[in-house]
Parts: C-alpha cells; structure tokens; sequence
C-alpha cells in the first residue's frame, strides 16, 4: 500500500515520516516516534490510555490515524514535564498516590490537562464524569480524583 | 486490532468528495473525526477499500442562525455544538444532550454529519435530529437534497445516504416562543451508548398543551418519535392521568430488542419512565401563554 508523507509536530519538534494510510496516531508515535509513553490499551477508544492533545484538544490516539495529522500540532505526556521538572499536575498525582501500575497515567494526564483547560471542575462530580472515559484497573478511582481536584484548585489560585 | 489497509485521499470541496465518491463506489467511505468509524475498522467490521478524508472542506466548525431555524455544518464537531451559546439559547436540549455523548475525548472529533450518518439507534444526535424535525442536507456528484429526518433513519447503523452521496449539513426549525425542553437517558456508566433515553419538548397556552414532541432512543432500530404519546397529551393539562397514559402509550409503541446490557421488557419500562420524566421537565420549563 502507498506510503503518505506527512509532517507533524510532536512536544514542539517537528518530524516527517512517510506512513501506511492505516497507521494509528498511537503507533505512529510508540513506533515510529520510540515516544512509548503514550499507552495502547484496548485499541478501539473505550480505555484512553492512548490518549494525547491534538491541536490543544484531547483526542485517543487508537481512533485516529496518523495521515490525518499531516500539519498538526501533538502534545503527549513527554511534553508535559520530565524527571526533576514535573508539571504541577503530575507533581500533584505523585502527591496523592494517584498510580500504581502506571498504565493509565499518560491518559489520565492528558485527559486532565484538557479538562482543567476546559471545565471548571468546581465538584468532584464533575472530576469523576470528565476522567469518565479513562479506565484504572488497580488504584480505584479516588486517589486520581483528589490529584485532578488540587490541580483544579491551585489554578484557580494561579489566576486570581 | 490493527485496521486492514485502505488508499487514503483527501477531499478538499464538497465537490470534489462526490466525485471521489462516484468514482469508487461503495468501495469508499468518507471520513471526518472517525469516531464510530475507526473503532468499526479496528475490530474489522468494516474495511473500505479507500478513506476520503473530508476533514479540510471549510469551514469546519458552523453553527448560524437564518430564516427560521439554525444551520449546522456537518463536519461541526460535537464540543462545537455543546458549547455553542446560539445552541444553547434556541435549543438547550441539544445542549444537554450533547452532555451525554461519549467523552471529552471523543467529543473534540466527533462531527455532527459522522454522528448521523452513523445511525447508532442509541446515539443522542439521530434521536435529537428526529425530535427536532431536521432536514438534513446531502450532497452527490451534480446535485443536492434534503431529507426529513424521520426518512433518514432506515434501520440500525443505516440511512437514506446513498453511497455517493455525503451529508453537508443539518437545519433545526426553531421550535415555538417559549417552548420547553426535557432530556432523560439512563447509561450504566457516564459516557456509555444509553439503554434507553427520552427527549421532550412542549408548548402550551392556557395552560394547556398546544404541540408535544417526544423521541426516543436505545429502543429500536432507529430513534423514533412517540406519537401516539404526543396526541395523547396535545390539547391536555398535564395532569397525572395524561402523563400516566402517555407513558402507557410509549411504552405500547416501541419494539425493544434483548441484548447483553437490558432486557426488552426493562428497556421498555425504562423508555415509559425516562419519558415521564422528560415531558414533566418540558412542561414546567414551558412558559405559558406563548404567543
């Protein structure tokens, strides 16, 4: 099958990569890229681990291909922070325990970096439906919960 | 799974879609944010033999107010519309509708157009768009129509677009001055297809009702309005007797099917509740008098 060109930008570098049309954004990034952070969980947009910015918004990887962000802009979670210089939301999720297998972290990260650009996060309500569509198997639901509400709050503090 | 390979071209105009389109036959399926397509490819359940790619036709995101209802650009996405101010004034029950779609995630790329051509008899669009009487807008090679939205759900997964043909937009008729709105959809969790879900909107005058509107959803194999349901309560006050006979009639009207998640006879209990609760968020929410 034909190979498409493609240039995208990933954490702020730009690569061009010829791909199969049927190249998943995910694997483009964990194979192509070696950027492994991004997770695969269940491939068809139930789990989001997968998931990543795309042009500022959150997007699973696994359901979408990666010819269809030729001129784009992709954030995952190694353009969050890195050893010694942690974003605050992750110096937030090591704070409250909020991983224990690490699987679904990249995910929960990148979901809640969208939600806290998004939504106000004023309850823990609205916490819980926001990280809804991203599954943990192993700490429960409520250390990540608390890490996303600090990270809501000192925002908030950031701004006023 | 990995989706099975396919020729990939991108489709800049309308046109030129229609004419990738006619070219290819149903060999080809269009695709924008991919969001009911992908999945579909990963488990190979389908495997189109060419993708166009119809993401770049301008603009993307449009939501505008003309004549008598509101236009909206196919390839607008589901966040678009659920934080569209214009939506949320002349048809918040698109709003909070759009509150039940998927998640974040797949609301940033999920369109309007994909969603309904889609067809999910579960999904909130299809059920809004045959609440709403949509016309929705569709484009071959050399020509355009519109069709009603209660012709364009045939079955599940399946609509009145042919395969040369591809949905350009959706036009909602304003509904009546002081109309009001109840959605109700019941998942077992959040973001989850529902196992049934009610839509309602009410006029009324006089205290009474002047036109009622319910649609369902997660109930057959396409959304459908309720309108044995509807006659029952359009002229009515509201009283218990009429909401509990119109549930009654829902609840007579729809044909559920037995799957993994719910039982006919519960999703037929739940549409009959849902509803209830629908139409009594409609009827307070009505302002009377509305002239």
């Amino acid at each position: 099958m034909e190979r498409i060109d493609i240039s995208l930008s990933v954490n702020g570098t730009t690569y061009e990569r010829s791909v199969e049309p049927r190249r998943l954004l995910s694997d483009f990034l964990r194979d192509d890229l070696r950027l492994t952070g991004t997770h695969v969980g269940c491939e068809h947009g139930v789990c989001g681990a997968c998931t990543v910015l795309l042009d500022g918004d959150s997007v699973r990887s696994c359901l979408t291909f990666a010819v269809q962000c030729d001129g784009a802009s992709i954030r995952t979670v190694e353009g969050l922070g890195e050893i010694g210089a942690l974003d605050p939301l992750q110096e937030s999720f090591r704070k409250h325990h909020a991983l224990q297998c690490g699987f679904c972290t990249p995910g929960m990260l990148m979901t809640a970096v969208d939600l806290l650009a998004k939504y106000p996060l004023s309850t823990d309500d609205e916490i819980r439906e926001g990280l809804s569509g991203n599954l943990c198997r192993c700490t429960g639901y409520v250390n990540i919960v608390s890490a996303v509400r600090e990270a809501a709050a000192a925002r908030g503090n950031d701004k006023a | 799974m990995k989706p099975p390979a396919f020729e990939y071209v991108v489709a800049e105009t309308v046109e030129e879609a229609t004419a990738r389109l006619a070219e290819y036959g149903d060999d080809a399926r269009p695709i924008a944010g991919g969001q009911s397509l992908v999945p579909m490819m990963n488990f190979r359940l389908v495997s189109p033999a060419v993708l166009i790619d119809i993401r770049k036709i301008a603009p993307p995101d449009t939501i505008e107010e003309a004549d008598g209802h509101v236009r909206i650009g196919a390839l607008t996405r589901h966040r678009a519309l659920e934080t569209s101010p214009l939506i949320a004034d002349r048809f918040p029950v698109v709003t909070a509708a759009m509150k039940h779609v998927a998640h974040l995630a797949i609301r940033n790329r999920g369109t309007i157009g994909g969603s309904l051509c889609h067809a999910d008899p579960a999904a909130e669009l299809p059920a809004i768009a045959v609440l709403l009487d949509a016309r929705i807008s569709v484009a071959r090679q050399g020509g355009e129509r519109t069709i009603e939205a209660r012709d364009f759900f045939e079955g599940a997964l399946w609509t009145a677009v042919g395969d040369d043909e591809i949905v350009t937009r959706i036009d909602l008729p304003l509904l009546p001055p002081g109309a009001g709105w109840g959605f109700h959809e019941f998942a077992r969790r959040h973001g989850d297809f529902g196992l049934a879900g009610a839509a309602a909107t009410v006029t009324k005058s006089a205290g009474r009702a002047t036109e009622v509107r319910i649609a369902l959803l997660g109930v057959g194999e396409t959304p459908v309005r309720a309108h044995a349901a509807e006659a029952l309560l359009t002229g009515s006050d509201f009283g218990p007797d009429a909401v509990a006979a119109a549930a009654v009639a829902v609840r007579d009207g729809i044909d559920p099917t037995d799957d993994l998640h719910a039982s006919a006879d519960y999703r037929r209990h739940l549409a009959g509740v849902l509803a209830e609760r629908a139409l009594a968020d409609a009827w307070g929410r009505a302002g009377n008098g509305a002239s």
